[in-house]
This record gives structure tokens, C-alpha cells and sequence, in this order.
């Protein structure tokens, strides 16, 4: 599975997904640019967490419209899979690319620890090595994760079974509407999650329950 | 309002943004801060001078910070 990493002013999550990737696939993968206009011809896109421009206006505005963006939404209609993980979900949702939006923690802090997060669509390229309903462990690192949209759209999600991952067991820790950790598009290949599961692929990190995710686009794409 | 001279880089960013965008003629960006403080107070001048009060206390840095109040009754 060839994967490309996009790299924005402030990311700093992107080495570790980089070096995910590469343990998991067994390919390298690019990180490009947000400066560039074209991505390469790759299996799988990855949004990085982290910082990008600051947070300036609204997490992930800016970075939704640098101009790499603008070839990401043609590679999302062209059916090529895209994963925003924390800020690059909330670019995700800034881009269009995914509804709804991710407001501020709902008790105002910054958590960095780790949630339960359950799979509730183990039927999509993200999920399909996850058993339906598995409740797994992994980090977040957020101070906005709060997800917010409006109730047809929430309604929808739910009725199309968009809802990937919900944080599990009383750990929502920012007030997410449904519990809502991460949600997919309808043509099932743009994903976005709060939680880290490239930080949760090895024991000494303390655990590898993310391995899954990437082991389900291997399986999808291959 | 950062006063000018003082570099915004929040604004700064969404300039750039703009450009990327396609918007040629926008000339700088600053971005500021809107409050709405809710008074039980009937007396505008009372108002106003409490306002001001609050902005010079907390609301604004006026180091770096402008601000201009507006008093709309209910």
C-alpha cells in the first residue's frame, strides 16, 4: 500500500504516522508538502495531527485551504482513501470533506491520555480488522475534539451508519455529541478521528490495538 | 483590536489563506475580538464607563490592544 503524509506548518504528528505506516504496510511513505498542488499517485492519504498555523481562526481552517487541499477533495471524489487524525480530521470537516465541525473540549482543557474507543462500523476500509462493537484502547491528545453538528446531519450519521468509532465506558473526554470519536463519508473513503491510533501499534508505547486501522486499509486496498 | 504596528500573525495567515483561495484585491487581514457583555444597568453613561472599565481589566491588553465599545439598549 503506497501512503502519503501531508505536512503542514505546525503539524506535529506526522513522524509518527509516517513511521506507523511504515511499520505496518511495510512500504515508506511520502510526506508532501501543504504547499504542493498535486499529491502522488498513492493508496491512502493521511491528515497529520498536530498545530497547523496555529489554530489560527479556527482549528484546521487555514490548513483546509492551503493548496494541497485542493487536490486532496479530487482524490477523495476519485474514490482514493483520505484519514484525518485529530487536527487533520477537524481539517477534514473545515475542507467539507466531512460534516459537522469540532468545537472546543467541553470542560476547557487539553486532554492527553487515553480513552476507550469502540468500533461501531467494523464494515468500512478503516475498521474491517476490528470485530463489530470491540471496545480497544487508545490516546487522544486534544483540546478540541468536541464534536458538534446539527441534528439532521447527526441523524443521518447515525442512520447511515457513519459513526465509526464512539469513546466507550464514560471516557468521552470532550463532549462529543453521541460520543462521536470518529465519522466517515457516505462513499465510505474519507475518515476522520480525534484519537491517535498511530501512537498505539506497539508495546512499548503501551499497546497495539491501533495496529487494526492500519491493518483494515491494508486488507481494503490490497 | 491589535494596535497598528503590532504584527498579527493570526491575520497574517488568513491573508494567505485568501490568496490561496483566488480573492486578488484583498489588500491585509487583522482580526480582532467581539464581545457581548450583557448589563443590568439602565443609565448609558453608567454603562459605558463600566465597560470600559471591564475592557482595561481584562477584555483588552492595551499594550498591544484597541477597543471601541457600542452601548444598544433592550
Amino acid at each position: 500500500m503506497k501512503s502519503a503524509v501531508i505536512v503542514f506548518p505546525g503539524s506535529n504528528r506526522e513522524r509518527d504516522m509516517l513511521s506507523a505506516l511504515e511499520k505496518i504496510t511495510g512500504q515508506k511513505p511520502l510526506a508532501v508538502w501543504h504547499a504542493e498542488t498535486e499529491l502522488p499517485k498513492v493508496d491512502l492519504v493521511v491528515l497529520p495531527g498536530g498545530f497547523s498555523y496555529g489554530d489560527y481562526l479556527r482549528t484546521g481552517a487555514i490548513a483546509a485551504r492551503a493548496p494541497i487541499m485542493a487536490d486532496v477533495k479530487r482524490k477523495a471524489e476519485a474514490g482514493v482513501h483520505i484519514m484525518g487524525v485529530c487536527n487533520g480530521f477537524q481539517m477534514l470537516c473545515e475542507a467539507g470533506l466531512l460534516p459537522g465541525i469540532l468545537m472546543r473540549n467541553n470542560n476547557l482543557k487539553f486532554v492527553c491520555r487515553h480513552v476507550k474507543l469502540e468500533t461501531v462500523n467494523a464494515k468500512t476500509a478503516f475498521t474491517n480488522q476490528f470485530k463489530q462493537g470491540e471496545v480497544w484502547r487508545c490516546p487522544v491528545a486534544h483540546g478540541d475534539g468536541n464534536y458538534f453538528t446539527d441534528a439532521d446531519t447527526l441523524a443521518r450519521l447515525e442512520g447511515d451508519n457513519r459513526v465509526v468509532f464512539r469513546y466507550a465506558e464514560g471516557t468521552n473526554p470532550n463532549g462529543s455529541l453521541n460520543d462521536i470519536a470518529g465519522i466517515i463519508n457516505s462513499q465510505g473513503n474519507v475518515m476522520g478521528l480525534m484519537p491517535h491510533p498511530e501512537n498505539e501499534i506497539e508495546d512499548l508505547n503501551g499497546g497495539t490495538e491501533g495496529r487494526a486501522l492500519f491493518e483494515s486499509l491494508l486488507e481494503a486496498v490490497a | 483590536m491589535l494596535k497598528n504596528g503590532v504584527l498579527d500573525p493570526q491575520g497574517k495567515a488568513i491573508e494567505g489563506a485568501l490568496g490561496t483561495l483566488g480573492f486578488p484585491n484583498v489588500a491585509s487581514v487583522r482580526q480582532g475580538k467581539f464581545f457581548e457583555v450583557e448589563l443590568d444597568e439602565k443609565d448609558a453613561a453608567i454603562a459605558r464607563a463600566t465597560i470600559d472599565d471591564i475592557s482595561k481589566k481584562l477584555l483588552a491588553n492595551t499594550v498591544i490592544e484597541n477597543y471601541t465599545i457600542e452601548i444598544d439598549e433592550k
